[in-house]
């Protein structure tokens, strides 16, 4: 049957016209009806944040013995019960947000007495250390997800990069002024080399890169542990699976003195987040990836060559995730051992799941990743709620964000013209 | 049955698709209803199935209102639809896909597939509605699938059947035989309501005709009250001109020589089976044929976007056959895709930005591959005013646009590079009618300009009326070139198959009682 209407587009369009929401964090959006769709992306997220911290605060109070204990009396003194479970909530989280930022107590001290300020900077120092990779690996996944390519090999790629910034580092022998710029290009090289193989696999013989790149994972896995132990790669009089370690001149240096490991990786990693919003708005390849993520046929059909994108942009994506085994190992670890990157290529997926593919949003929320970890573990010293409470936290969170009409339903928002939904694979910069 | 609609609107957000629309069929009555895509005729039949429900108005059947909560209620009234796009299992016979969802069934719930097929016997002979209730419905043509919807519906005892676009998929032939079957059905007192856009069949079936535009009912008129262009002149609101104005052509050189060309299809099956074809410059050569033919792999062939398996394609001499999409634009070759939603743009980009998708990394658009995004929007400023694009800016995703207006944007693209060969397929396909002028005019503006166009098309008017040739396909293959003079009967024979050549013009098999043929336009 032929639609004589389209109500949902034609609805959506005047619906939307009507009234241009504010710009989000993506700049120079001059569309209304876009304008409109991101600002509810910037709703939902934050009501995905809230709904996700009131579920945290509900197990907080279901798992602590002490809040238990005192509401088994809330007959007799519901005050009290009450008190102790807002309490132990209002414990868990503050300790969260001293543990991630910045302790208020401190920051007071240390304006008044002029002294402790690296205790007050360390927690938003590790903050930003533990954000740095899942920036860097979440750009190339989102990189990715834009153009309709599906890297889950962000892991294998980290490993790979980590493993060619280490070999120039313990291998090359140069002043800091040309070792270090070495040190970066090979993370990114490393990583680039372990995208090309799944994209020209893809590109020559249409072997789907969500199948190659989570095989990749395994190979560069294993690989890893292999090289630990064999020269040149594993530190000599070592039998531990222990790698060499990196000489100063192939460390990336702290921002804020010795006392704190925030480095100059985040700095790179802000830098490429410009760069790749620069990138996928501006650039003429960027825009062919769009086209590309977008409608496939017709870009083929205007001439694009869909097989050159899909290698370049796997290539890409992987010389970002390359940079981010660099970065922990240059800037915080100084060597490999057998489960690095822990599950960072993972949650780079879900960082640009959270930031909906876009550079901006990627960067916030590898932020928010990283201070749920950062802080969770002070939670757990401070207060002994486990760890797993922040990750329960970040997984609901992304529950909520991955599903926006479940947060629409629950807040009774409007819906808006297009779906935000299809957001997730689509459009990076719009 | 007779059918009246009340005062029925039906609102999507602040867009009217149907305004207080009043509609009467009376028993036995072949009703037309007439307008252009977009006009609400679909809203109308979807309030009328139980599909959608309208905001105002009533539904009354022999004078008892009702309301219809979903389509089975509505087939519980006695109502039938045969959709556009078939609803049947294409691996069940016949007799199955009729019986389905009804099935007559004997002790144990086995199915009687005697009584099914009994039914439909019985059906068939009452209304000229030859089937064979055995045969697998994926290897029956178009037109007989068509009548198991029909059976479909009978089976179901409708007492107004709704057919929606029904010619859209047949041959000239094959709609004769439909429009005979359809007055056998208002013979027996069954009512039917006949959607189309298409003027010359309102002319050749309609008992009464209702003319739609912008959800309202525009009048209501009978075939002998009006002419095609009065019909044409309701439906679009204003005068309209039905046939292209063009001079004779004036043919140069052969810009496109096809030769032994073979191209398979996706499942590997040949599409296009040694076809020899030549465009010269500043003609327009169509391709007529019903859709699955081959049209499609032809054109995506000289496009590029399908490798040759044999034969030649060049262009001015220059090999094409397989060549990439990049080559063939390079070679000159402009492609207006068939379908454009899917290979022409990219819907949630820009205006602006699909009309630079072919050439958005060459100057003046891209400079050491940065875009120039100033040259971009003054670009697409131009072709908004050249093209007539009626669009809210230069920045409205193009999806939102009507299909007339992307259309526009797909052609201005393709026309704003040098070009030596234009294919257009199905140019004009769910346009309104000023659309489908422009677009025309268009064409042969570049046919004039000295450019091969080649045009694939399944609609015989369009056809006929820019062809300068017209190529017929038939499985693949070409049954003949011929001048657009030789008329629809004998274009519309050589579409289901015959030769070119002059043979006796007996009536294909499935024609079932013969009408008189429609007068050659």
């Amino acid at each position: 049957m032929t639609p004589d209407v389209t109500p949902g587009a034609a609805a959506g369009a005047a619906g939307a016209t009507a009234e241009g929401g504010p710009e989000p964090a993506v700049p120079a959006r001059r569309n209304p009806l876009r304008g409109l769709v991101e600002a509810n992306v910037v709703v939902v997220t934050a009501l995905a944040i809230v709904s996700s911290l009131l579920i945290g605060g509900v197990l907080i109070i279901a798992t602590s013995p002490s809040v238990l204990h005192a509401l088994g009396h809330i007959g007799s003194s519901p005050g009290r019960a009450l008190g102790v479970a807002g309490s132990t909530v209002g414990d868990a989280y503050a300790a969260m947000f001293t543990g991630a930022i910045v302790s208020p107590s401190g920051l007071g001290h240390a304006i008044t007495t002029g002294h402790g300020w690296t205790a007050v900077l360390t927690p938003i120092s590790e903050t930003l250390v533990s954000a740095t990779p899942l920036i860097l690996a979440g750009l190339g996944v989102a990189l990715g997800f834009s153009t309709g390519v599906f890297n889950i090999g962000a892991q294998g790629q980290l490993i790979a990069g980590a493993l060619a910034s280490l070999y120039v580092g313990f291998e090359v022998h140069l002043p800091i002024g040309i070792h270090l710029p070495l040190v970066v290009l090979a993370g990114a090289v490393g990583g680039a080399v372990a995208g090309f193989v799944p994209g020209y696999l893809k590109a020559r013989t249409g072997a789907h890169e969500v199948i190659t790149t989570i095989m990749m994972n395994y190979v560069f896995l294993d690989l890893l542990n292999e090289l630990l132990a064999t020269q040149p790669f594993q530190q000599p009089g070592q039998s531990n699976a222990i790698s060499r370690s990196m000489p100063a001149t192939a460390r990336l240096p702290h921002l804020f003195g010795a006392g704190l490991r925030a480095n100059l990786g985040f700095v790179i990693a802000l830098a490429l987040v410009v760069a790749a919003a620069w990138f996928m708005r501006r650039s003429t390849s960027g825009f062919a990836f769009r086209v590309i993520g977008s409608n496939p046929k017709a870009g083929r059909t205007a001439g694009i060559d869909v097989r050159k994108v899909t290698t370049a942009v796997l290539v890409m994506s992987g010389a970002l995730a390359g940079l981010a085994g660099m970065a922990t190992l240059s800037g915080t670890d100084f060597f490999l051992s057998s489960g690095y990157g822990g599950n960072i290529g993972f949650d780079a997926i879900t960082v640009a799941l959270l930031g909906r593919n876009r550079p901006v949003g990627v960067l916030l929320g590898a932020l928010l990743f990283a201070a749920l970890d950062v802080g969770g573990r002070n939670m757990q010293a401070a207060t002994g709620i486990p760890l797993d409470l922040a990750f329960v936290i970040q997984a609901i969170i992304v529950f909520f964000v991955a599903t926006p009409a479940l947060v629409r339903e629950v807040y009774r928002l409007r819906e808006t013209g297009a779906s935000l939904g299809q957001v997730l694979s689509k459009g990076w910069g719009g | 049955m007779r059918l009246e609609l009340r005062g029925v609107t039906k609102r999507y957000g602040p867009l009217v698709a149907n305004d207080h629309v009043d509609l009467t069929v009376e028993p036995g009555e072949i009703h037309c209803l007439l307008g252009e895509n977009g006009a609400g005729k679909s809203t109308l039949m979807n309030v009328l199935f139980g599909m959608a429900r309208a905001d105002e108005g009533e539904i009354r059947i022999d004078g008892s209102p009702v309301r219809f909560a979903d389509p089975g209620e509505a087939v519980a009234h006695g109502i039938g639809m045969v959709h556009q796009h078939f609803m049947l299992v294409p691996v069940f016979t016949v007799a199955e896909n009729v019986v389905l969802g009804f099935e007559p069934t004997r002790a144990l719930g086995f199915l009687d597939r005697r009584r099914a097929r009994a039914d439909i016997r019985r059906l068939s002979e009452q209304f000229g509605l030859e089937v064979d209730p055995d045969a697998v419905v994926e290897d029956l043509p178009v037109g007989v699938q068509q009548r198991v919807e029909i059976l479909k519906a009978l089976q179901r005892d409708a007492k107004l059947l709704i057919l929606d676009e029904p010619t859209a998929v047949l041959t000239p032939q094959e709609s004769e035989a439909l429009f005979a079957i359809v007055r056998s059905l208002a013979q027996a007192g069954r009512s039917v309501l006949f959607i189309t856009h298409k003027l010359k069949e309102v002319l050749a079936v309609a008992d009464r005709i209702t003319v739609m535009r912008l959800g309202r009912v525009v009048g209501t008129t009978t075939a002998s009250e009006s002419g095609e262009s009065e019909l044409a002149t309701m439906m679009v609101g204003r005068a309209v001109e039905l046939v292209v104005r063009k001079g004779p052509a004036r043919p140069g050189a052969a810009v496109l020589e096809i030769s032994g060309l073979t191209v398979v299809d996706e499942r590997g099956l040949v599409a296009v089976d040694g076809v020899d074809l030549e465009v010269r410059a500043g003609e327009i050569l169509a391709v007529a044929g019903v859709q699955g033919n081959g049209q499609t792999e032809l054109a995506q062939a000289i496009t590029g976007l399908r490798p040759a398996v044999a034969g030649s394609i060049r262009l001015d001499g220059e090999e094409l056959a397989g060549a990439t999409p990049e080559a063939a634009i390079a070679a000159g070759v402009a492609n207006v895709p068939e379908d454009r939603q899917v290979d022409g743009l990219v819907l949630d980009m820009a205006v602006e930005d699909n009309l630079v998708l072919d050439i958005f990394d060459r100057a003046p658009f891209a400079r050491h591959g940065a875009r120039d995004l100033a040259a971009v929007r003054s670009n697409a400023e131009r072709k908004l005013v050249d093209f007539d694009i009626r669009a809210p800016s230069a920045l409205t995703p193009v999806g939102s646009l009507s299909g007339g207006n992307q259309q526009k944007v797909v052609v201005a693209r393709e026309l704003s590079r040098p070009v030596k060969l234009l294919v257009a397929s199905q140019p004009t396909r769910g346009l309104d009618v000023g659309s489908i002028e422009y677009v025309h005019r268009r064409i042969v503006e570049e046919r004039d300009r000295g450019v091969a166009v080649l045009i694939i098309s399944s609609e015989l008017d369009e056809v006929l009326a820019l062809g300068d040739r017209v190529a017929v396909m038939y499985r693949g293959k070409i049954t003949g070139v011929v001048d657009p003079a030789a008329g629809r009967d004998r274009i519309g024979l050589m579409m289901a198959g015959a030769a070119a050549d002059p043979v006796a013009p007996a009536a294909p098999p499935e024609a079932g009682p013969v009408a008189p043929p429609e007068a050659g336009t």
